[in-house]
């Protein structure tokens, strides 16, 4: 644009230096925790000096070298946090699966269909899409703890999947109302039911909406804390709730380079994520948008 | 569409809402107005050598049969929405009557643990979300204005506060701002205060708490409005600048104008998302200080002896302040449906 040009130096430096600021304020945390995660306590909270867990004094006095992977052993291994990684991915590859599957399903009817019930149900899953996770643990607990249910991964898996529905419908909602109407049309014209017209010519098309609705859906059940930390028994825990019982026992000498270690494994798939799918994450949060 | 065979595609996901959503509802008004089992008194008569003397004693088979055949507890009514720990009516009335200021019945009403919490959940959502706006406008401008080169990796690491589990977030931000901590001691050494400890006072927890909430929210906030000024029409821009308008101006009547909708849209997520702010003070440690409605309920449930009315009071009133926070959204979203219906 030919403004980009006239723009005073002054306007340009202000808002280049806003950008980095919030570049540091948003990165630094990040990777001043995964350079710490590789210290020991004493450095990574330097009671005498914080350039210390730049240095790693302790570290070298302690273990030797001026890195240790004390924390992630003793988290991995001695505390068992393979097991807890492991429930993580049955959980979210089954979450992911499973309200994709209902999701398209349902998300589809409600792009087709323009009666008035449409936009009622639209409604109520906004409304359940507001209420916070706890409110509806509070009512599972008694009923599942009466029914045997409580403590296993596939209760904690289709609440997951309920609890995400609202969300996945309404993307996928106005996902499918961008796929022109007369494709599935004239399908059924040509003698197609409404299903196979959905199987054959929606679902080749519907990949990258159902993807991008999958990361935020893998995002949800990944960061879930109030489902997993309620519903799951102590060997049957997911990352986020193990982490956190890591700080109930704070007080034991080494045990927060524990807790260290584990938040820094549980974000690396996060980043990951982002590294490859930064393109759909994008388009996923501002398509809810452009709808209104 | 037929109504037969939306009903059929809708089916499996509707019933898992239903089943899930809808009845736990049900389940927790239920339990709100039920309390747990008093124990068990009974009187014995304890004969020894000097006589007799009747003694009250907790019969604990008797209460463990009784809690074990009515597991909801007895019933009570609405008395658990006006007791102490909820709406505290009584308490409130009495505090009213013998405060002498309304600072000083401020004060006093803090002690309760529901008002505790709204207080902390409103003050938390109503300063988040305008800043989280706010902040994420100047951002995308400024990244607007970045060489294209630069911005792709910018909208990389503004991802990372918003996409990071809650609670690993609040974690992160919390070991480094503790005394023992890089910015903890940091600002120590800057206020010249050796003993300064954020988790210490309340005022620089709840400060604590908010700047976390906007460091994970801004980047929402952020990529939407970026992708909406990709949008601007180039003709009104054009045409202001043809008019004279400085660029402030040309922000603040095209831009700005053009960014409204997302606006709201942005306002909508993030009401919902703070009122039901939760993880931040499990990561931060912060319930001496601050406490939320979603954290009164996880504290109501967690333990040994988990108190089911009272968590699915709180859970009531915290569905109610979500009904109310979003019935204008649903009006205005209703008039807009009817209108492109006609």
């Amino acid at each position: 644009m030919a403004a980009a040009q006239r723009r005073s130096p002054l306007l340009v430096g202000i808002s280049t230096a806003l950008v980095l600021l919030w570049v540091v304020v948003a990165a630094f945390p990040f990777l001043w925790t995964l350079w710490g995660s590789f210290k020991v306590q004493a450095d990574f909270f330097s009671l005498a000096d914080w350039r210390n867990a730049w240095t790693g004094t302790f570290t070298t006095e302690q273990t030797g070298a001026a890195f240790t992977g004390q924390g992630y052993e003793g988290a991995w291994i001695q505390e068992e946090f393979w097991r807890a990684a492991l429930n993580t991915m049955i959980v979210v590859v089954s979450v992911v699966v499973i309200s994709l599957t209902l999701g398209t399903l349902g998300g589809y009817a409600l792009a087709r269909s323009g009666f008035r019930y449409t936009f009622w149900l639209l409604m109520i899953a906004l409304v359940f899409r507001a209420m916070p996770h706890i409110t509806l643990v509070s009512g599972y607990l008694l009923p599942f703890f009466e029914w045997n249910v409580w403590g296993h991964l596939p209760t904690a898996i289709i609440v997951l999947v309920a609890i995400n529905q609202p969300f996945t419908l309404w993307m996928l909602h106005s996902f499918f109302l961008n796929i022109p109407k007369d494709l599935d049309e004239s399908a059924m014209v040509d003698g197609c039911t409404r299903f196979q017209a959905f199987r054959h010519v929606i679902v080749p098309v519907m990949w990258p909406g159902v993807i991008t609705t999958g990361l935020f859906s893998f995002l949800l059940a990944y960061n879930d804390f109030a489902v997993t930390a309620m519903l799951l028994s102590q060997q049957n825990q997911t990352m986020i709730p193990k982490i956190a019982s890591f700080l109930g026992s704070t007080q034991q000498e080494g045990n927060v380079m524990f807790a260290v270690a584990a938040v820094v494994s549980a974000t690396a798939p996060l980043f990951v994520l982002i590294l490859f799918f930064q393109r759909q994450i994008v388009s996923g949060l501002t398509s809810g948008a452009v709808k209104g | 569409m037929k109504h037969r065979t939306f009903f059929w595609f809708i089916l499996p996901s509707l019933s898992a809402m239903i089943l899930f959503i809808a009845l736990p509802v049900g389940s927790v008004f239920i339990q709100s107005l039920h309390v747990e089992h008093e124990q068990v008194l009974r009187v014995v008569e304890n004969c020894g050598p000097f006589g007799c003397a009747e003694e009250t004693i907790v019969d604990r088979e008797a209460t463990a049969e009784l809690r074990e055949n009515q597991p909801l507890g007895r019933f009570a009514g609405v008395s658990n929405y006006l007791d102490r720990n909820h709406l505290a009516v009584a308490e409130l009335r009495s505090m009213w009557e013998r405060s002498d200021s309304f600072a000083d019945f401020a004060r006093r009403a803090m002690t309760l643990p529901f008002w505790r919490a709204l207080a902390f959940t409103l003050t938390f959502t109503f300063v988040v979300t305008p800043l989280v706006i706010v902040l994420g406008l100047a951002i995308a401008l400024g990244v607007n204005s970045l060489p294209r080169l630069f911005r792709g990796p910018t909208i990389f690491v503004s991802l990372l506060p918003m996409i990071v589990t809650p609670l690993i977030g609040s974690l992160i931000l919390f070991w480094m701002v503790d005394s023992r901590g890089v910015l903890g001691s940091s600002l120590q050494i800057l206020m010249g205060d050796p003993d300064l400890s954020l988790k210490a006072s309340p005022v620089l927890t709840w400060i604590m708490l908010m700047v976390y909430g906007v460091w994970s929210s801004a980047p929402f906030a952020f990529i939407v409005f970026y992708a909406g000024l990709q949008t601007v029409p180039e003709e009104p821009m054009e045409a202001a600048m043809i008019d004279g308008a400085s660029r402030w101006q040309r922000v603040r009547y095209v831009v700005i104008p053009h960014l409204m909708p997302l606006a709201v849209f942005i306002t909508l997520m993030q009401l919902m998302d703070n009122f039901r702010v939760f993880e931040p003070i499990v990561g931060f440690q912060a319930q001496a200080n601050a406490t939320s409605l979603s954290y009164n309920i996880y504290n109501y449930l967690r333990g040994d002896a988990a108190q089911f009315g009272a968590a699915a009071t709180t859970s009531m009133l915290t569905i109610f302040g979500i009904v109310v926070l979003l019935t204008p959204v649903l009006i205005r979203t209703w008039r807009d449906f009817n209108r492109k219906r006609t």
